[in-house]
């Protein structure tokens, strides 16, 4: 579904990707992982187009998609969310949901006269299905609050919860589980099983290496701008450059 | 009586000229500070046609299309810049569009002006057709404000906040947000034309020295005064800011201090602003109520 071919991404001198190819093939739960500045969300900003590639090719469902616009990208089912929250704070939060619905009649200058029963039947539609999906994320009780009032673990479960408006068939989620509390990585945790479940294929940034390996059938390892590894969470556990990129070479030590 | 009519008809013309801000500042977080270009471009291209013998409503209609046009022309490279820099391409722009009034005068009369501009015939010259005149631009202004309420209250206002609030969410979403942004600008600049072209028909003289910084400042503080991003804070704000600067016209003021009014009175503008900004940025009605 997502195949990336030798992309490579410079800041000045700096490699921050470098000849990184893989491909995603079948749905389920992939995860990238690597040390702090090896690339990960470079790469996520590259597939989604919000940097320029400076070489390589990237294709999603069999179309290149490496010099499209984001917002074209993430129309054709491919969606992201980003490191730091970014939710909407002065939208309320089933606002923040309905906001995520793409190519709606309503958001034309026309249509709202041509068109308004149409525009109405719409809205109507994907004010339930928001409805829905706040009951998914257990935030039905916060639907006409402003969503800068939610706590940082909600906004987290309200970006999660606009994502799936926006119908996507790939997510990207940038450290899902960032600094939220137990409780709330068990629900976000549940709730990407059942994304991969109703086949959504999945593909997230994540340091909290247990609920990787419960999660991801495979994950990418990355380091310095590379990719160093692709196999089972397993795998990389017991991988030699795995472990170096993580806790540094071992010969060092005397 | 005549002359509060006159001042309902400033409020009505100033009330679409806001609503017309507020669409690109308020809801769509573009910060022009040249929009009384399109008020001026609206104005003259009105006066200029109904003086050829036009129809007034045309000249209007016309006037609404160039300011349109040209609102959308100059957004596409404006619009490359963001943030501040919108700003000061906009606020060159508006200086750019005064000095072409002052200066092509084969076309505006420059400095003199253009007088004896028309109403439409079915209104009266002079003080008689007053209150002819205000249905007119009452009218004008409920159907404006009903257009746009229309539109911002549905999915095109949700898109342009989001625009507003996160750009980067917007397109991460599918929205493109550079054409939202063009929209907002092309739609409130049609409504500058129609509100610039109001009030040329109205005064029937205007002249390069109506369409300053100090115009798009006093729009500026009528949707800051009265709520950015809701559809009643513009009418409000400008309801406000006309009674407030008519009503200087009454203070018992010692005939030698009159030229300090015009200034003075300038300063209690930038002060209100100011005020606003730091005490209660989201105006007197704000858009979204804190619990």
């Amino acid at each position: 579904m997502l195949r990336v071919e030798r992309v490579t991404k410079c800041f000045g001198g700096l490699m921050a990707v470098n000849d990184v190819s893989f491909n995603l093939a079948k749905v389920g739960i992939t995860g990238l992982i690597g040390p702090n500045g090896s690339g990960k969300t470079t790469l996520f900003h590259l597939i989604t187009a919000f940097y320029a590639l400076d070489e390589g090719r990237i294709f999603f469902d069999g179309k290149e998609i490496s010099r499209r616009s984001p917002h074209t990208i993430s129309r054709m089912g491919l969606i992201r969310t980003f490191q730091q929250t970014r939710i909407l704070p002065f939208l309320s939060t089933i606002d923040n949901l309905i906001a995520a619905v793409p190519d709606q009649t309503g958001e034309g200058f026309l249509p709202n006269f041509l068109r308004p029963a149409q525009v109405r039947r719409e809205e109507r539609r994907n004010r339930e299905r928001a409805e829905e999906i706040l009951e998914i994320v257990n935030m039905t009780h916060m639907k006409d609050e402003l969503a800068g009032h939610l706590s940082y673990g909600q906004q987290k479960l309200v970006e999660l919860g606009r994502v799936l408006m926006a119908s996507p068939r790939m997510i990207l989620l940038d450290e899902p589980t960032a600094g939220i509390n137990p409780t709330l990585i068990r629900q976000l945790v549940d709730i990407i099983v059942r994304l991969s479940e109703r086949g959504i294929q999945i593909f997230l940034i994540e340091h909290n290496m247990p609920i990787m390996a419960e999660l991801c059938e495979r994950v990418l390892v990355m380091d310095s701008g590379s990719l160093i590894f692709s196999g089972t969470p397993g795998e990389a556990q017991e991988h030699e450059a795995v472990i170096e990129a993580y806790l540094g070479r071992r010969d060092h030590v005397a | 009586m005549d002359y509060l009519l006159h001042i309902m008809i400033l409020v009505a013309i100033y009330s679409i000229f806001a609503i017309s801000l507020n669409l690109e500042m308020g809801y769509t977080g573009l910060y022009n500070f040249g929009h009384v270009a399109f008020f001026g471009i609206g104005a003259y291209a009105s006066a200029l046609l109904s003086l050829q013998g036009m129809p007034v409503w045309f000249s209007m209609v016309c006037a609404m299309m160039i300011a349109g046009g040209l609102g959308a022309l100059i957004a596409v490279p404006a619009l490359r810049l963001t943030g501040d820099y919108f700003g000061i391409a906009t606020l060159v722009f508006a200086e750019m569009v005064r000095l072409f009034f002052l200066n092509e005068r084969g076309l505006t009369r420059g400095p003199m002006g253009l007088p004896g501009i028309p109403r439409p015939s079915f209104i009266a010259e002079g003080v008689h057709g007053l209150p002819m005149y205000l249905v007119f631009c009452v009218i004008l202004t409920i159907l404006v404000f009903l257009v746009i309420r229309r539109v911002t209250t549905g999915p095109f206002g949700r898109a342009l906040k989001v625009v507003r609030e996160d750009e980067y969410v917007a397109q991460a979403l599918g929205k493109n947000a550079f054409v939202f942004k063009i929209k907002a600008v092309t739609v409130g600049s049609v409504l500058a034309g129609l509100a610039g072209a109001q009030w040329a028909h109205y005064v029937s003289y205007i002249s390069p020295g109506d369409f300053t910084l100090n115009e798009t400042i006093l729009v500026l503080l009528c949707v800051v005064l009265g709520g950015r991003g809701t559809n009643w804070g513009p009418v409000l704000g400008a309801c406000a800011i006309v009674f407030f600067g008519e009503a200087v016209r009454f203070l018992p003021i010692p005939p030698d201090f009159g030229r300090f009014v015009a200034p003075i009175q300038g300063m209690v503008y930038g002060l209100i602003l100011v005020v606003m900004m730091l005490k209660r940025p989201e105006g007197i009605l704000p858009e979204y109520r804190s619990r």
